[in-house]
């Protein structure tokens, strides 16, 4: 049934810290690598090691810079059509840095992607939130996939249905696996742990008290789909160049100073 | 969007296709059958009976069939397992797709009816001689009631086949108010074209009187004056309105409004994956402004100046009806394209789109 599930308790998801995300992408490939051989996949790619390779995946990493460029500069329009990165002639700000953002299914609470569904392939699970394709029932008219503004759902060309994450449904219940390991592919891969994975339904788990505590938002709420996953913001960056300046000005209180490093003052104020 | 011609196909042949059906379940529903008459049918003859309908009317109804089927087996190429359309029909509850599939469904269900009961009644018209007296099988009320629920069930199609587009709040371009007018417009619009020339062929008119028939043009030719203005006019302000500048940035999208000029330097991915494929498209946007004249002029100008034309000069009929049609379905075929093509998706503020 694509009608949506009472609101669920549990809400599992995941919370990414934008902070310490490195952009390294080890998330998107453990989830490629897990779920091609999971009980979602697998994932076949058109023309793997040629020109053009092209397939699903179910999580994408971009990379952002912020601070970089303004308007001012002439620099964007210059470049607006051309090359993402313009080479600016001036020196790079002290305000610049890189976001490294992945992107993947939020899990959202009331999901369009599901009840735009018209066989009923697409689904909520009722016990924990999780939103899931059943592939035996997807015809593949990827309503979904423009139904979802996040970009969480991907077609299969080669298998003619939709695919998406499945929040490594079939790792997090997995018994079979020792309990350190039931968590995400994507959570476990993570080198710098900018990946958390719990119930965001209950206030008091490790994730929300994350959240609560980092300020994690969700992402374009105005659509009013409600995610449950989380993003991190980037902790405020030292502005460098002001710490430079007041380096600088720094007054040295000499009368605190032993008569010899007061010496030693003098001769190198010269 | 990426404009799929399974898509365009589909939503203009078939639109065209449930506008004509719209104007025939209409015509039976207050016109037809003029024939036969009210109370008692018995003693009627022959005669009587078959002048029930022009033939330009039983032209329409067969290319609405031809029109809805071709354009609904449009629809099934577009999907990934076409052979599991079956289980689009169970949905019904929360899916306009799942909504528009029963609608054509259950509006098949008069359109064979007609068919059948047209069948029944020539089978009894043969069995008699000409002049005989007899009690028909026809009943006007029969028809009226199947030509109603005809023209309910092919505008209820086209309402949801509107709502597939216009519920989807990620497409700004789809997700307005006019959406859905246009595309009751612009299928009743096709259909009136195409009634117009079935209207203009040698044996439309053969079964009924002239001054009914010169009725009928003056009725087609205000009707496409109408829906090329009443189109025209839709097409405009929507245009306007999808042309307004977004506010919304990729700052926006992954909640980081707070930082400068935020720009995406590089990719996820190298080469083009499914959704740059299918969100990505933007040839349109380098020509859009011709394309919409075009539109404009082809799908709608031309057709209501001649059908101005054939109403003051009605010699000019059978060519402007020609002209009409096919200038008039191109410019819808345009109209549907662009619809597509101009369609800004808000996932591609993630790859860095100026707007979404």
């Amino acid at each position: 049934m694509t009608s949506l599930p009472p609101p669920t308790a549990r809400k599992l998801g995941l919370v990414i810290d934008l902070d310490t995300c490195v952009g390294c992408h080890a998330c998107a490939v453990a989830c490629k690598e897990w779920n091609d051989g999971g009980s979602f996949g697998p994932l076949p790619d058109a023309d793997p090691y040629g020109a053009e390779p092209n397939g699903v995946w179910f999580n994408r990493v971009h990379s952002y810079e912020a601070g970089v460029g303004s308007g001012e500069w002439g620099v964007e329009k210059a470049n607006a059509s051309c090359s993402p990165t313009p080479l600016s002639p001036l020196p790079t700000p002290a305000s610049a840095q890189s976001i490294h953002f992945p992107r993947s299914c939020l899990h959202c609470e009331t999901p369009a992607c599901v009840t735009v569904c018209p066989t009923g392939a697409s689904y909520k699970r009722a016990e924990d939130g999780i939103v899931l394709v059943d592939e035996d029932k997807c015809i593949g008219c990827q309503l979904c996939a423009w139904a979802c503004p996040y970009g969480a759902r991907e077609f299969s060309a080669k298998r003619g249905v939709m695919q998406k994450c499945t929040l490594c449904v079939d790792r997090i219940y997995n018994e079979t696996l020792d309990e350190a390991d039931r968590q995400p592919a994507c959570v476990m891969a993570c080198p710098t742990r900018a990946r958390h994975f719990g119930d965001l339904g209950d206030a008091e788990s490790d994730v929300s008290k994350l959240v609560a505590e980092r300020g994690g938002y969700a992402l374009m709420p105005e659509f009013g789909y409600k995610p449950v996953n989380r993003y991190l913001p980037p902790r405020p960056r030292k502005d460098a160049s002001a710490a430079k300046k007041a380096a600088i000005a720094e007054p040295i209180d000499t009368t605190q100073m032993s008569p010899l490093l007061r010496w030693v003052d003098r001769v190198l104020s010269r | 969007m990426r404009p799929s011609f399974s898509i365009i196909f589909f939503t203009v042949l078939s639109g065209a296709g449930y506008g004509l059906w719209m104007l025939v379940g209409l015509t039976f529903a207050l016109q037809w059958p003029n024939c036969v008459p009210d109370g008692n049918l018995s003693g009627v003859d022959r005669e009587t009976v078959l002048c029930i309908v022009p033939d330009a009317i039983t032209y329409a109804f067969g290319a609405g069939w031809l029109l809805v089927v071709s354009g609904l087996v449009a629809s099934v190429g577009h999907l990934g397992k076409p052979l599991r359309a079956w289980r689009a029909f169970s949905q019904w509850r929360s899916s306009w797709l799942s909504r528009e599939g029963i609608s054509a469904l259950l509006t098949f269900l008069p359109a064979v009816a007609m068919v059948l009961y047209a069948m029944l009644v020539s089978l009894q018209l043969s069995q008699v001689d000409v002049g005989d007296s007899f009690t028909p099988w026809i009943d006007r009320r029969v028809i009226r009631l199947l030509g109603a629920v005809l023209a309910f069930g092919s505008l209820a199609t086209v309402y949801c086949t509107a709502n597939i587009y216009a519920s989807l709040k990620p497409i700004s371009g789809w997700n307005n108010r006019f959406v859905m007018p246009i595309y009751l417009v612009l299928a009743i619009h096709g259909g009136l074209l195409l009634l117009w020339l079935l209207n203009t062929l040698p044996s439309a008119w053969v079964t009924m009187g002239e001054p009914l028939e010169a009725r009928w043009n003056l009725v087609i030719g205000l009707g496409v004056l109408l829906f090329s203005v009443l189109g025209a006019a839709l097409k405009l302000i929507y245009w306007k309105q999808i042309d307004r500048k977004q506010t919304t940035t990729t700052a926006d999208a992954i909640g980081l409004a707070s930082l400068d000029n935020v720009r995406s330097f590089e990719q996820p991915h190298t080469e083009e994956n499914y959704l740059t494929h299918e969100m990505g498209f933007r040839i349109a946007r380098k020509h859009s402004r011709k394309l919409r004249m075009i539109c404009l002029s082809a799908g709608f100008a031309v057709p209501a100046i001649l059908a101005t034309l054939s109403l003051v000069i009605p010699g000019l009929g059978v060519a402007a009806a020609w002209v009409s049609v096919f200038s008039g379905m191109l410019g819808i075929f345009i109209e549907r394209w662009l619809f597509f093509a101009e369609a800004k998706h808000a996932v591609m503020l993630y790859y860095g789109a100026r707007d979404a």
